[in-house]
This record gives C-alpha cells, sequence and structure tokens, in this order.
C-alpha cells in the first residue's frame, strides 16, 4: 500500500463511519441504532492506528508532498487536492485521533439514553473528519473547505438537542462568529491568490515567502485577515464570546471541541501560515498581543462563572492565548507543544465535568460539593487534569506553559516584559479558578444536585435523578483513567529535558522544526527561575482560592464581579447594540422602507401614470365627428403656418411655394 | 446525433397539447406528465453526456435554412448547445421532473396544470438551445403564457396582481429585447440572427460580425438595451421587485422553476448576448464593467439585508435570490481583464452559479411547499420546533440551507468561491466588490441559520400559533416527494465535491465565448 493511500484511508474511514451512522443506522436501521457508537468508535480507532503508523513512517521519510487529483481546473488554475504531511500534521493526526478515540469510547456510556444516539455518533464521526482534512490539507482552499466542514460540525453538535432553545441559539452564534473570522480568512486566502495563483499550493507559497515574493504594503493587512481567521475559529479576543456558549451541545462534544478539533484549528492555522506571518514583524506583535490579552482576559471571567463547563471553557480560550502569544512571539515549537499537552488534558477534565454531570444533573457548581466521597476516581482525576492545566511540577501542562514563559522571558524587550507579567499573571487566575473549581464541586458539602437546582428556580419538572450521586460507568471511567495518566506523563515524556535514552533532550521541540521552513536548528532552554515564578503564582493562586472557599475572603458583590458575571457586557454589545439595534432595526428597516417605498413604489408609478395617460387619451376619441374634423383642419393649418413660415426667408414666391407644398405631399 | 436537443425542446410541449387534447383522466393526466418530465430528465442527461469535451464547440446541431419562408429574411431554425448551454439544459431536465414529480398533490384543474407545466419546461429549453436570434425571442415571449396562468389560476395571497406585475415587467424586459435584436439585424454587415458561428454549416454568427458592422444605432445603446432586458430577468438590483411577488404567490413547483431555471435565462442571455455578442465590438467595457461589478455588489448586500427581515417562507428565499445572482454579475464583470483562458475562473464560476443557485434554491422552495401544505402557514413566527414532526424535511431543508449559505462541499461554494477568486485578482473596485461579496456570504449564514432556527428547531410553535393546535399531527415527508427532493439534492452535493463535472464543460463554453 503506497504511503498516499494510508492518508486517505485515514481521512476517508471517519468519513464513511458517518455515512454508516447518518444514513443506514439514522434510517433504515433505527432498531439497531446502538451499534453506531462503535461504527464511530471503531472508524476512529482505525485512523489513530494509521496515525501511529504514518508517523512511524514520517520519522524515516520526512516531509512528504503527496498530489492526487485536479479538483478544479481552469486553464492553467488548478486546485489540487493532495496532502502535505510534516510534523505538524503528523503531530495532529495523533492529537485528532487520539483525543477523540478516547472521547468516543466515554460517549457510548454518556449517550446510552439519548434518542438521537446514531444522529450523535454520526456527526461525531463528521467532525473528526473534518478535523483530519484541515490539518492533512496542502492546499488553502481544501483547508478552507475542511476549515468551514469543522464549523459545520460543531453547529451541528452544539445544536444537537435541537428541542432545547438555548442550544439552538448557541450553535448559530457559535457558526456566525466564526464566519465573521472566516470571512478574514477568505479574504485573506484571495490577497493570496492575486499574489500569483500558484501560492493556493502551500508548500509553493512557503517558498514564495522566503524568495521575497510577500513584501510590501498588502502583508500586513494580508496577514491581519487570515489572522482573524485563526482568531474566531480558536475564540480569541475580540472574537471569544461564542465559545462558553457553546456549552449547550453535549459534554463529550465540548471536550472534543476544546481540545483536539474546532477552537485548535486557529491556532493550526497559524502554525501552517507561520513563515508568512513571520514576514512581517507588525503582524508577530498584534498576534503575540491578543493571545497574551486573551490569556489573561479569559481567565478573569473563568473566575467568577458558577457553571463548570463554562469555567472551563473560559479556560480553553484562555490556554489558546498561550499559544497564540507563544506563535506570536515566535516560538512555534513552544506553541504546539502546548496545544498538544493541553488537548490531553482539556479532554479528561470536560469528561470529568460529564462525569459530575453524570452524577448529579446539572452543570451549576452552586449545588454540587462534597462529590469527592461519591466519585473518588472522578475526583482524583480531575485533580490531575487541573494540576496539569495550573502547571505544577511534574503535569504536562507544567512543561509546556513553562516553554512558553521561559521563551518569553528570554526574549528581553519591553514587549516581551509586557506579555510575560500578562502570562504569569494568566497563571495566577488559572490557578485561582481551577482550585475554585475543585473546592466547589468535590469538597465541602452535598448541595443536592438538579433537584435544588430545580427547587431554588422554583419549577416544578420531575427528575429522575437519584438524590445520592454515584460514580460513572466504567466505560466513561475508562477512557478519563487514559487520559489521567497521559496528562501527567505525556508532558515529560515527549519532550524531556534530559537525553531519556529512547526519548531525546527535547525530542518534540526538535521534530516539530523539521519542517518545510525551519532551516537552523534552534536551542531549547529551560529556565529555572521562570519555573519558580511559575510555581510561587500558581500556589498563590491555588492558596487565594482556599481562601476565598473557606470565607476568609469575598470576592462577590463588587464593581469587578458585576463587570465579569456579565462578560465584560461583550453579549450585550455584540448580540443587541450591533446586531439588533444597529443592524437589523437600523440599517435593515432603512433598506426596507427604501425597497417598499422607493424601489417598488417607482414602478407603480409609472403603472399609474400609464393608467393616466391612457385615460386622457381615450377622452380624445368620443366619436364626434366634429371635433375629430375640427382637429384635423386645426391640425393642418398649424403645419402649413410652420411650413410658410420655415420657407420665408428662401426668396421663393408664394406660387412656388404651393408647388413645393404639392410636391412634399405626393 | 441530430434531432436530439429538438426533440428535448418539442417533447414537453407537445405533451401539453395531447393533455389538452386528449387526456380525460385526471390520474391519467398525472402519469402522463410524470413519464414525460422522467423521459425528459434521462434526455437532457444523454444529450449533455454526449458533449464531446475534446471536439467543444457547438454541437448537436439541428438546422433548417430559412424556416419563415420570406425572400431575404435570414431567419432559421437553429438549436444545438454549447459548454455554455449543456449545463443549464441539464438543470432544466432537472427542475423540470422535480416541479413535476412534486406536483402530485394538485387537485385543481390537473389538466390545464400539467399541460401549462410542461409547455414551460419545453420553451425555457428552448431559450437555452436556440441559436438563432429570432427563434430565442420567440422562446423567451412564450414562456410568459403559461407562467401567468399558473401563478394566477393556482397561486395564493395576491396571485393576480402578482402574475400580472411578472407579465408587465418580462414584456418590457422583452420589449428592451426586441428593439436591440432589431438594431442588430438591421445594422449593415450583420443582417443575420445567427448567434454564434458554425463552421461546419457556413454559419456566421452575430459575435464575428459585430467587429466589422455598421450598427444601426451606437453600440452602447444596444449593449444596455440587452442588458437591461436581462438584468430584469436575472433580477439585479433595482429591477428585482416583481420577484419576491411572483416567487410568494406561486405555487410551489411554479416556484421551483420560476428560482430553478427562469431566472437563469437572463443569466444565459448576458453571457451569451451581452458577452458573446459585444466582446468583440467596438463596445468599451471600461465603462460598464465597474458600473456591473457595483450593482452586483449592491444586490448581494442589499438583497442579504432584506432577507433577513422577511417573516414569509417563501418571500425569505426570494430575497436571497436577488442576493445570489448578485454573485452572478460580481463574476461577470470581470470580463474586463480577460487575457487568457486563466483569468476567466469567474466567469466559469459566475455561470456554475446559475447551475448551483437553480438546484439548491429549487429544493429550498420544494421544501416550503412541503411544510406548508401541512402547516398552512408560511409565517415563520408561527411555525418552529417542526424537527420533531418531520425530521426528514428538516435534513433536507437543512441541505438547501447550507447549500445556500455556501457551505463547502455542495455546489454553491465552489460557484462563489470561483467568483471570488477570479473577480478579486481584477483588483481596485473589483476587489472592493469581491470582498463585499464574501460578506454577503456571512450574511447568508445569518439569514439561513436565523430562519432554520425559528422553524425548525426549538420546542413546539408558540401558543398563539394556529400550527400548534394540530402540531402533534404533523407528518414527515411522503414517500412521493422523496423523488423530486432526492433529484435536486444529488446534483448539490456532486458538483459540490466533484466541481469538474460541469466546470470542465463551461470552461469550453466560455473559451470559446472569448475566441481564446
Amino acid at each position: 500500500m503506497s504511503i498516499e493511500n494510508i492518508y486517505w484511508l485515514i481521512l476517508l474511514i471517519p468519513f464513511i463511519g458517518f455515512l454508516i451512522n447518518g444514513i443506514l443506522f439514522s434510517i433504515f436501521f433505527k432498531n439497531y441504532s446502538k451499534i453506531s457508537g462503535f461504527v464511530t468508535v471503531t472508524s476512529v480507532f482505525i485512523s489513530f492506528v494509521l496515525s501511529i503508523f504514518s508517523l512511524i513512517n514520517f520519522n524515516d521519510k520526512g516531509v512528504q508532498l503527496l498530489d492526487s487529483f485536479d479538483w478544479l481546473m481552469i486553464g492553467d488554475v488548478g486546485i489540487k487536492t493532495g496532502f502535505l504531511i510534516d510534523p505538524l500534521t503528523s503531530m495532529m493526526l495523533i492529537v485528532v485521533t487520539g483525543v477523540s478515540l478516547m472521547i468516543q469510547i466515554y460517549s457510548i456510556g454518556y449517550m446510552a439514553s439519548d434518542k438521537g444516539y446514531s444522529r450523535y455518533f454520526s456527526f461525531m464521526a463528521l467532525f473528526t473528519f473534518s478535523m483530519l482534512g484541515l490539518v492533512l490539507s496542502k492546499n488553502l482552499i481544501h483547508l478552507f473547505i475542511f476549515w468551514e466542514l469543522v464549523g459545520v460540525s460543531s453547529y451541528l453538535l452544539i445544536g444537537f438537542w435541537f428541542k432545547k432553545n438555548s442550544a439552538v441559539v448557541a450553535a448559530k452564534k457559535a457558526f456566525l462568529m466564526t464566519r465573521v473570522g472566516d470571512f478574514g480568512l477568505m479574504v485573506g486566502i484571495l490577497f493570496i491568490f492575486s499574489k500569483g495563483q500558484q501560492y493556493l499550493d502551500i508548500p509553493t507559497l512557503y517558498k514564495g515567502v522566503s524568495s521575497g515574493e510577500f513584501q510590501g504594503s498588502g502583508l500586513l493587512i494580508m496577514c491581519i485577515l487570515l489572522f482573524l481567521g485563526a482568531v474566531g475559529k480558536s475564540a480569541q479576543f475580540p472574537l471569544h464570546s461564542w465559545l462558553p456558549d457553546a456549552m449547550e451541545g453535549p459534554t463529550p462534544v465540548s471536550a472534543l471541541l476544546h481540545s483536539a478539533t474546532m477552537v485548535t484549528a486557529g491556532v493550526f492555522l497559524i502554525g501552517r501560515l507561520f513563515p508568512l506571518f513571520e514576514s512581517s514583524s507588525e503582524i508577530m506583535v498584534i498576534i503575540a498581543i491578543i493571545g497574551g490579552f486573551t490569556a489573561v482576559f479569559a481567565a478573569t471571567m473563568g473566575v467568577v462563572s458558577d457553571d463548570i463547563k463554562r469555567v472551563l471553557a473560559y479556560s480553553t480560550i484562555s490556554q489558546l492565548g498561550y499559544m497564540v502569544l507563544a506563535l506570536g512571539s515566535g516560538f512555534y515549537a513552544a506553541a504546539f507543544f502546548h496545544l498538544f499537552t493541553h488537548a490531553w488534558f482539556k479532554a479528561l477534565l470536560f469528561l470529568s465535568a460529564g462525569s459530575v454531570s453524570h452524577a448529579t444533573g446539572t452543570f451549576n457548581m452552586k449545588f454540587m460539593g462534597g462529590l469527592r466521597k461519591h466519585m473518588p476516581i472522578t475526583y482524583v482525576l480531575t485533580l490531575l487534569g487541573a494540576l496539569s492545566l495550573i502547571g505544577i511540577f511534574p503535569f504536562s501542562g507544567f512543561w509546556s506553559k513553562d516553554e512558553i514563559l521561559g521563551h518569553i522571558y528570554l526574549q528581553n524587550s519591553p514587549i516581551s516584559m509586557v506579555l510575560f507579567i500578562l502570562a504569569s499573571l494568566g497563571v495566577f487566575l488559572t490557578a485561582l479558578y481551577m482550585t475554585r473549581v475543585i473546592m466547589l464541586t468535590f469538597h465541602g458539602s452535598y448541595k443536592g444536585g438538579i433537584s435544588s437546582e430545580n427547587s431554588s428556580n422554583s419549577k416544578s419538572e420531575d427528575n429522575d435523578h437519584p438524590t445520592e450521586p454515584h460514580e460513572s460507568p466504567g466505560i466513561m471511567l475508562f477512557p478519563m483513567i487514559i487520559l489521567g495518566f497521559l496528562s501527567v506523563v505525556i508532558g515529560f515524556l515527549v519532550n524531556p529535558l534530559i537525553d531519556l535514552g529512547f526519548v531525546s533532550k527535547h525530542a518534540f521541540s526538535h521534530f516539530l522544526e523539521h519542517n518545510l521552513f525551519f532551516d537552523d536548528p534552534k536551542e531549547f532552554h529551560f529556565v529555572f527561575e521562570v519555573a519558580i515564578i511559575s510555581t510561587i503564582l500558581a500556589i498563590l493562586g491555588i492558596v487565594s482560592a482556599i481562601l476565598v472557599f473557606k470565607g476568609k475572603l469575598n470576592i462577590k458583590n463588587n464593581f469587578v464581579y458585576k463587570i465579569l458575571i456579565n462578560k465584560y457586557y461583550f453579549d450585550e454589545f455584540y448580540e443587541n447594540l450591533i446586531v439588533k439595534k444597529f443592524f437589523y432595526n437600523k440599517i435593515g428597516s432603512l433598506l426596507s422602507w427604501i425597497d417598499e417605498n422607493i424601489v417598488d413604489k417607482s414602478n407603480a408609478k409609472i403603472s399609474d401614470f400609464t393608467i393616466y395617460l391612457s385615460k386622457k387619451m381615450s377622452n380624445v376619441q368620443n366619436g364626434h365627428l366634429q371635433s375629430y374634423g375640427f382637429v384635423f383642419f386645426m391640425a393642418l393649418t398649424v403645419l402649413m403656418i410652420v411650413f410658410f413660415i420655415s420657407n420665408l426667408n428662401t426668396g421663393d414666391s408664394w406660387l412656388d411655394l404651393i408647388n413645393k407644398l404639392n410636391s412634399e405631399i405626393y | 446525433m441530430n434531432g436530439l436537443i429538438s426533440i428535448i425542446v418539442f417533447i414537453p410541449i407537445l405533451a401539453s397539447i395531447i393533455i389538452l387534447a386528449l387526456l380525460r383522466n385526471d390520474k391519467l393526466i398525472r402519469r402522463f406528465s410524470f413519464s414525460i418530465v422522467s423521459i425528459e430528465l434521462i434526455l437532457t442527461i444523454f444529450a449533455f453526456s454526449l458533449y464531446d469535451k475534446a471536439k467543444g464547440g457547438i454541437q448537436l446541431v439541428d438546422f433548417i435554412e430559412g424556416w419563415i419562408p420570406i425572400k431575404g429574411f435570414n431567419a432559421n431554425y437553429l438549436v444545438g448547445i454549447d459548454g455554455l448551454s449543456a449545463p443549464l439544459v441539464l438543470l432544466s431536465g432537472i427542475l423540470g421532473a422535480a416541479a413535476v414529480w412534486g406536483s402530485w398533490r394538485i387537485k385543481n384543474r390537473v389538466k390545464e396544470y400539467f399541460a401549462l407545466l410542461l409547455f414551460l419546461q419545453g420553451v425555457v429549453i428552448g431559450v437555452f438551445v436556440s441559436l438563432d436570434l429570432l427563434l430565442f425571442f420567440i422562446f423567451w415571449e412564450a414562456e410568459l403564457i403559461p407562467m401567468y396562468f399558473l401563478i394566477s389560476i393556482w397561486g395564493s395571497g395576491r396571485a393576480h396582481y402578482s402574475a400580472a406585475k411578472f407579465v408587465i415587467f418580462t414584456l418590457f424586459a422583452g420589449a428592451l429585447l426586441i428593439i436591440g435584436i432589431l438594431a442588430i439585424y438591421l445594422s449593415q454587415g450583420i443582417n443575420s440572427f445567427t448567434m454564434v458561428s458554425i463552421p461546419e454549416l457556413n454559419l456566421q454568427g452575430i459575435p464575428e460580425l459585430m467587429a466589422g458592422a455598421n450598427l444601426l444605432i451606437p453600440v452602447s445603446i444596444i449593449f444596455w438595451l440587452f442588458f437591461i432586458s436581462f438584468a430584469i430577468k436575472l433580477p439585479l438590483w433595482p429591477l428585482h421587485s416583481w420577484l419576491p411577488d411572483a416567487h410568494t404567490d406561486a405555487p410551489t413547483a411554479v416556484s421551483v422553476m420560476l428560482a430553478g431555471i427562469l431566472l437563469k435565462m437572463g443569466g444565459y442571455g448576458i453571457f451569451r448576448i451581452s458577452l458573446g455578442f459585444f466582446k468583440n465590438s467596438s463596445f468599451n467595457f471600461d465603462i460598464a464593467a465597474p458600473i456591473l461589478v457595483i450593482l452586483g455588489a449592491i444586490s448581494v448586500i442589499y438583497g442579504a439585508i432584506l432577507t433577513i427581515r422577511q417573516t414569509d417562507l417563501k418571500r425569505l428565499i426570494a430575497f436571497s435570490s436577488v442576493s445570489h445572482m448578485g454573485y452572478v454579475i460580481i463574476g461577470f464583470s470581470s470580463l474586463i481583464s480577460v487575457v487568457s483562458i486563466n483569468d476567466t475562473l469567474a466567469l466559469n464560476g459566475a455561470a456554475l452559479q446559475l447551475f448551483t443557485h437553480g438546484t439548491i434554491t429549487g429544493l429550498a422552495f420544494l421544501l416550503v411547499g412541503l411544510v406548508y401544505d401541512r402547516t398552512h402557514t408560511r409565517y415563520i413566527p408561527d411555525l418552529g420546533g417542526l424537527t420533531s414532526k418531520m425530521p426528514i424535511i428538516a435534513v433536507f431543508f437543512l441541505i438547501a440551507g447550507f447549500g445556500s449559505l455556501g457551505l463547502p462541499g455542495l455546489s454553491g461554494f465552489v460557484a462563489e468561491l470561483m467568483i471570488f477568486l477570479g473577480t478579486f485578482q481584477v483588483g481596485n473596485i473589483f476587489a472592493i466588490a469581491t470582498v463585499i461579496g464574501v460578506f454577503g456570504v456571512v450574511l447568508a449564514a445569518g439569514y439561513t441559520l436565523w430562519m432554520i432556527q425559528r422553524s425548525f428547531f426549538g420546542n413546539k410553535p408558540s401558543k398563539e400559533s394556529p400550527v400548534s393546535k394540530d402540531f402533534e399531527t404533523l407528518s414527515d415527508m411522503h414517500i412521493l416527494d422523496v423523488l423530486p427532493v432526492l433529484v435536486l439534492t444529488i446534483p448539490i452535493f456532486v458538483v459540490g465535491i466533484y466541481p469538474r463535472l460541469l466546470t470542465d464543460i463551461i470552461e469550453i463554453g466560455i473559451r470559446e465565448m472569448f475566441l481564446l
């Protein structure tokens, strides 16, 4: 089997899973819908095994460019399908299929009693397929195609419970806000195309950049537009507000969306087009600042939210901010190392949140508490994930986050100092909100879960959730345990500080830099003082969260709290002010008015005028012979007068004129 | 294969005469019509596949010289297909089948209904295959007759008003068209109705003759006469106001035909005549093209914003057509920079957009018809939560919606992408208009998803809504509706996944139009 076919299989097998589940089990064999879980798990598993195989193969062969067929061809302008296999792709294949596999297994348990079981698994397979296509694409157009398919899969999954209005609204919001980013990406691609049609091919684009084809005034605008795409997809400021709402979907969806697919697409895009971004120092600064700002900005909102999944969502935005910050500062390998570790522990945290809500029926942490006794395995696993996210030695998040912090620290410029302070502040806030989650959920006493939430909302809905929470079934715990294990070790294992024998020093970072655009091998350092600083900050965060939980510190009900709980009023600003008040009510109604009263009415006016004219004209034909005769003679007289007057100066005699008139008439 | 195209044109027309003259039984008429459009679909697919891409040019030509026996009057019967018209003939076959198959519920005056619908299909195909201007004009005008009756008899709401409005607008377009045709025919050095050159028949077409002709009236006047005529049909802002009314009040199948193929007559004319006749003439596109691209961009945005505000499902889709047809004009305007075939990406995209919009919007109208049959309302605030009662309709509605918002993998994306890529690189005002066009896609996502959310998602309609009373009794798609829905859905996917099935043929048509 040629290597190209393996990539086709990796890509298409989940798609086949989608078709089988979406057509066979959703329509024709509804009674056998339980099989659909296994279909998706199997297809993703095959892709995962093949991805590992391709990674091993990659280590032998290095970067591969595989062209297939011309997807579109007008004259010599063509768009070729093909695969670009570089370290980034190889890594992403593992992340996407690996994380997805764990989540699909978990879903078999989590979604067991849902009516849309087959539909769920078909969408999940589609989601995996789209993300795989995105990371494999060699061509910007195909990258965009899969980029959009990722968007639509997440639309379908966020709005999976279509009867729930909030879910549908959240799905629409996610799709539309990322579409604003896609607008930028599309126009950016148009810019690239206008520089030369061959640059749609990404390796050719790299060559074009290195030979200086992309310099000049247009570069910054082009890069800003492309970056806008990443901002939308990776929920960076100011297009961040869709991600917390995207919690409305089933929890495994959030796990997948926040770890390996969708939001990582934006970071991946920056990595894919890294040489282009790197050629403009201005855009790099913009990227770094947006990333650094988002890292802190999102974390602040995470501190006050009571919904466990929302806190995790804000933490995703914040962590993506770190990755974007790293990319903007030029640390390609560090950014993707963090993406790699983050994928595993964030998936774990979401699955834990799902496990918690499986037991309590709610995501509101106010009604949890004390779960440590009831679900000890989930507790330990959540703790592992949280410590990894906070970045405590030796969990995986520690290594990747410190790599980013250390690099920025070593950069030693005024801007990097600001960024370093932002990033460190982020570390403190991360520790704060994650500890708060742990305390509210697992410590203290149990507050009754969904039943007390319903009674506090004075709803009289029945619920069949047991008042006594219980540990989740094995099919859910199994993937969580694997993810928990990875959260602990994977950071050190793949990118160790020292030669481990089977893994060499900084293996992951060196591996990532073996791509098409980095020529000189870079030095990677572990900065000891940064590790100390960040650990101190993290511990500070943990301690303050515990103090707040114990009631020693009061953060509620002040001005800052109000702003944070309202998410800095961004939803209000976008949805109410811009979309509703300005766009829909002002511009929309203006155009409606124009359409009805000018465009359409002008037609009515023309037809009115025609009718008026025809009425007047018909008056002339009144049937009276004498008036016809009168008009006839009057007209003749007028014509003759005109004739004579016009011939006055010719000097002809009266008789000549009569003759001339005669000859003109006949 | 000579005769095939004539057969395709006249089978539906003959069938409509047979229905009127011979058939009495409603059931028989229905079956007869179903089989006629099925045969027609097979024949159009056959004709499309017969087109030899390697050979190019006009193929499957039927030619009767001087079919109007007046001395010195050079009107011929000349039909055939080329790369531009072949996809549109196929589209007409598909849409005609969907419209007739989807009309099995019609109970009122079955005989006249199917006769008119078949006649409509025949004459519209006639427009696409005519290569003689007089014949083209006859088919162009003949389309009005069935349309008027179809809207005013089987329509709803202000059907008579809308039918009359449609007729007046189209007649006006026809009047401009005939002036343009006569001005060309009567010009010194032309004296011909032949729309393309066919070397095998020793026919010199107007595109060739235009260069050396001594035109009766200034060339720019002739250009705009034709263009305005086609722009009304397309429709282009600000000549669109007939469209929402006609669409909203027409019966389902007629809306399908109207959006699916009748609008494409305008688009086809723009390519065949506004481009084909004038690009070798002395007409200066340097002024016209920027005007066109601005009008196109206005259509896109204006149409999209008005779409957002609509509360009637059909009217909403109608306004979205205004927006989508704007892309055709944006892509068309890129003709200004064409030097080689490599610059024609946007023109190919615009021609492809005619096809893709036909299937996507046709599907949308068909599904709205299905919803209306069940809920008896198209008023969006009265709908809601339909997915739980009609999941399969919802799936197809989602497909139509995603097609309309340009989702990759579906055909609309490919056409719009080609238009964007090709027009943006022209630069200046064209690039700006393209960016506006790209933004139109964002708006398209907005109005489509909002519409789907309000009508199909959520729990159930509000208590005040008339639908909520019988909500529990609503049913999903009938087995007979699967066929028309599928015949429209399949091309949406096929072209979206592998667009070269169409673009390879369209490219030939565009290439020959520029004599590249």
